[in-house]
């Protein structure tokens, strides 16, 4: 459940504060590493840092496995990095750690261990399996009689995959209004734009609504959009929610935006690179709304041509 | 079928009924059990647990990576999970969850496959699970059950919920001769030996135990004084049971319904070669996939049936 006055704009700011500093880290943590994914993590970050750091969701550091807690599953597990610097934010880890992401021995993997790193809920990195593991966590609540939340992070491209489906069929029949997906719809997979490699992916907010999924477009990177749109879902009885987020992949910033194939996907920032998306970051204004929710693809979309 | 009755072996139900009943005896000792299915509980028999504990029962649907990816959730809660479908459909289509979701966090989730290997008939090979075992035992921590008989399977569903992390058990469709009584000592990891002798030793799972015992009838009649052992636990393997093998009779045939490649047989020639090399022979499906027919002419037509074992031990025999 949502705590205190989230949309009080106090809060908000020191919440846009944070995800200056962590998407910092993000940039220098994957630039020192020599690889990983910080495209994908700034496109979530504003949502990740909402739920762990903005008081939605309950947990408690020092005791990962309280039974009541809400899980937040990272399905797109390639934003690694970004979960990596929020759990460090939430107190999970020392904020020092960070630096030893990718490295061998360091429970920082590349992608997401719940065997070695706590507050990690399910181990990720094979995309399309993290929606039916929250659909379990959400039937564990019933069957125990507790109330906690399930979110789940998905990734646009990772809907390709046929088990995201089959999870949305399942978790609509047993109407299970504890597990909200939050879909980081940044509009780049790995070879290229999602309209490019699935273009039949839209209509997606009328695929979920099909599917009997109680469903909100936001912009992903302002927190009123986020705060309001878990307020509604939680407001919803009877049904799963999936709050469709239009993000940037790499958040705008201009060594990413220059890569017109996938943003960078995949690939750290050169030292070059770095010092200017760091610039960026640090002049970077939330009074400029910067998404990409305009530029969705007309969900009417004529039937692609043939491909050969 | 006819196996194992002229020597006097009568049948039971088949090892997936054995299975089910099980499972309602521990659901009923164990509160925070569920069970998730993949639309075949009528099939694979998880349909009497949900008889009788309708609120622990989970149909996700005919969705066997939702089923694998369902389960590791409700038990990363807390929950004892059994998630059991079709052994071709478990193992093959969700082959990336279990891993995933199931092997590599080391979950403590047990699974069922039904309908293992060519005995199963007249569905046809796209129903029969003859790679299963050894796409299980190549991930790391798993545990892989294979039990010959009713009574055994029972035990063994018993002793899975006692064991932590992840276990497969295998069942089958057919009725099967009944081997035990019901109060065997049943115990993960320790082969039974069902027979004596010290000619050659054939080291069997599954349907195949009952198989080879009927071989050994005939192989006795012949002079030839065959051990038979039921390597129910196919990982980890009672290597100690091989050993002892090889050093009293020095030689070891395997029988097993599954293809020759990373299944029983490869497991024991792993052991053997290890720690006492003796001369092998194996018996399984030779590299290809089976057809639809009787369950006993399939046995026949692909190399399975007792005197397909009495052949190789002849031949392996001439190796000693």
């Amino acid at each position: 459940m949502i705590k205190n006055n989230q949309s009080d704009q106090e809060n908000i700011e020191q919440l846009q504060k944070i995800t200056k500093k962590l998407s910092r880290q993000i940039i220098e943590i994957t630039t020192r590493a020599g690889s990983g994914h910080p495209s994908s993590s700034l496109s979530a970050i504003e949502i990740m840092v909402a739920l762990y750091l903005g008081g939605i969701m309950n947990y408690r550091p020092d005791e990962p496995g309280w039974p009541d807690r809400d899980r937040f599953i990272l399905s797109k597990g390639h934003a690694a990095p970004g979960l990596y610097a929020v759990l460090a934010e939430a107190g999970y880890f020392d904020p020092e750690m960070l630096l030893t992401l990718r490295e061998i021995g360091s429970p920082l993997e590349g992608h997401p261990n719940m065997r070695v790193l706590p507050g990690v809920e399910a181990s990720t990195g094979s995309l399309g399996q993290g929606l039916s593991i929250g659909l379990g966590h959400a039937l564990a609540a019933r069957v125990d009689g507790r109330d906690f939340q399930v979110y789940v992070m998905i990734g646009d491209g990772e809907t390709n995959q046929g088990q995201v489906w089959e999870a949305a069929m399942t978790a609509a029949k047993y109407r299970v209004s504890n597990l909200t997906a939050i879909l980081d719809y940044n509009k780049f997979q790995q070879t290229g734009s999602v309209n490019h490699v699935m273009p039949t992916l839209e209509p997606l907010v009328e695929k979920w609504m099909a599917f009997g999924w109680h469903t909100t477009e936001i912009n992903g990177h302002v927190f009123d959009d986020i705060f309001s749109a878990i307020r509604n879902a939680q407001a919803t009885d009877n049904r799963p929610h999936i709050i469709i987020a239009h993000t940037l992949k790499g958040h705008g910033l201009s060594p990413f935006e220059k890569d017109d194939v996938n943003r960078k996907h995949g690939k750290p920032l050169t030292e070059e690179e770095k010092a200017q998306a760091l610039e960026e970051l640090e002049a970077y204004s939330y009074d400029q709304k910067i998404t990409s929710f305009e530029q969705r693809p007309n969900p009417n979309i004529e039937p692609p041509e043939r491909r050969q | 079928m006819d196996i194992g009755k002229k020597i006097g072996l009568t049948y039971g139900p088949p090892t997936r009924n054995a299975f089910g009943n099980a499972l309602k005896e521990v659901g009923a000792q164990n509160q925070n059990l569920v069970v998730v299915d993949g639309d075949v509980g009528n099939s694979t028999r998880t349909q009497y647990f949900r008889d009788e504990f309708p609120d622990r029962f989970f149909n996700v649907g005919i969705a066997e990576s939702n089923l694998i990816g369902t389960a590791s959730g409700l038990w990363a809660s807390g929950k004892d999970v059994l998630a059991a479908s079709f052994a071709c459909f478990l193992l093959c289509n969700a082959y990336d969850q279990i891993r995933m979701s199931i092997a590599f966090p080391q979950a403590n989730i047990k699974l069922m496959g039904s309908h293992s290997g060519i005995s199963i008939g007249e569905d046809g090979p796209s129903q029969m699970a003859i790679e299963d075992i050894a796409l299980a035992t190549a991930l790391p921590n798993f545990t892989v059950i294979v039990p010959a008989d009713a009574p055994s399977t029972k035990a063994a569903t018993h002793a899975m919920f006692d064991r932590e992390g992840p276990v497969y058990l295998r069942t089958g469709r057919p009725k099967v001769p009944v081997l035990y009584d019901e109060n065997l000592d049943f115990n993960i990891g320790e082969a039974i030996q069902v027979r004596d002798g010290s000619d050659i030793s054939i080291i069997a799972c599954g349907l195949m135990v009952a198989i080879a015992l009927e071989a050994a009838h005939t192989l006795s009649e012949e002079g030839i004084d065959a051990r038979v052992i039921d390597m129910h636990t196919v990982k980890p393997l009672d290597t100690d049971a091989i050993v002892k093998a090889a050093t009293d009779t020095g030689a070891i045939v395997t029988a097993e319904e599954h293809v020759l490649e990373g299944g029983l047989g490869a497991g024991v020639a792993h052991v053997v070669a290890r720690h006492k090399p003796v001369p092998m022979g194996f018996v399984g499906i030779d590299n290809t996939y089976a057809e639809s027919g009787k369950p006993e002419e399939l046995l026949a037509k692909y190399g399975l049936m007792p005197e397909d074992i009495v052949q190789k031990v002849r031949g392996t025999l001439k190796k000693k």
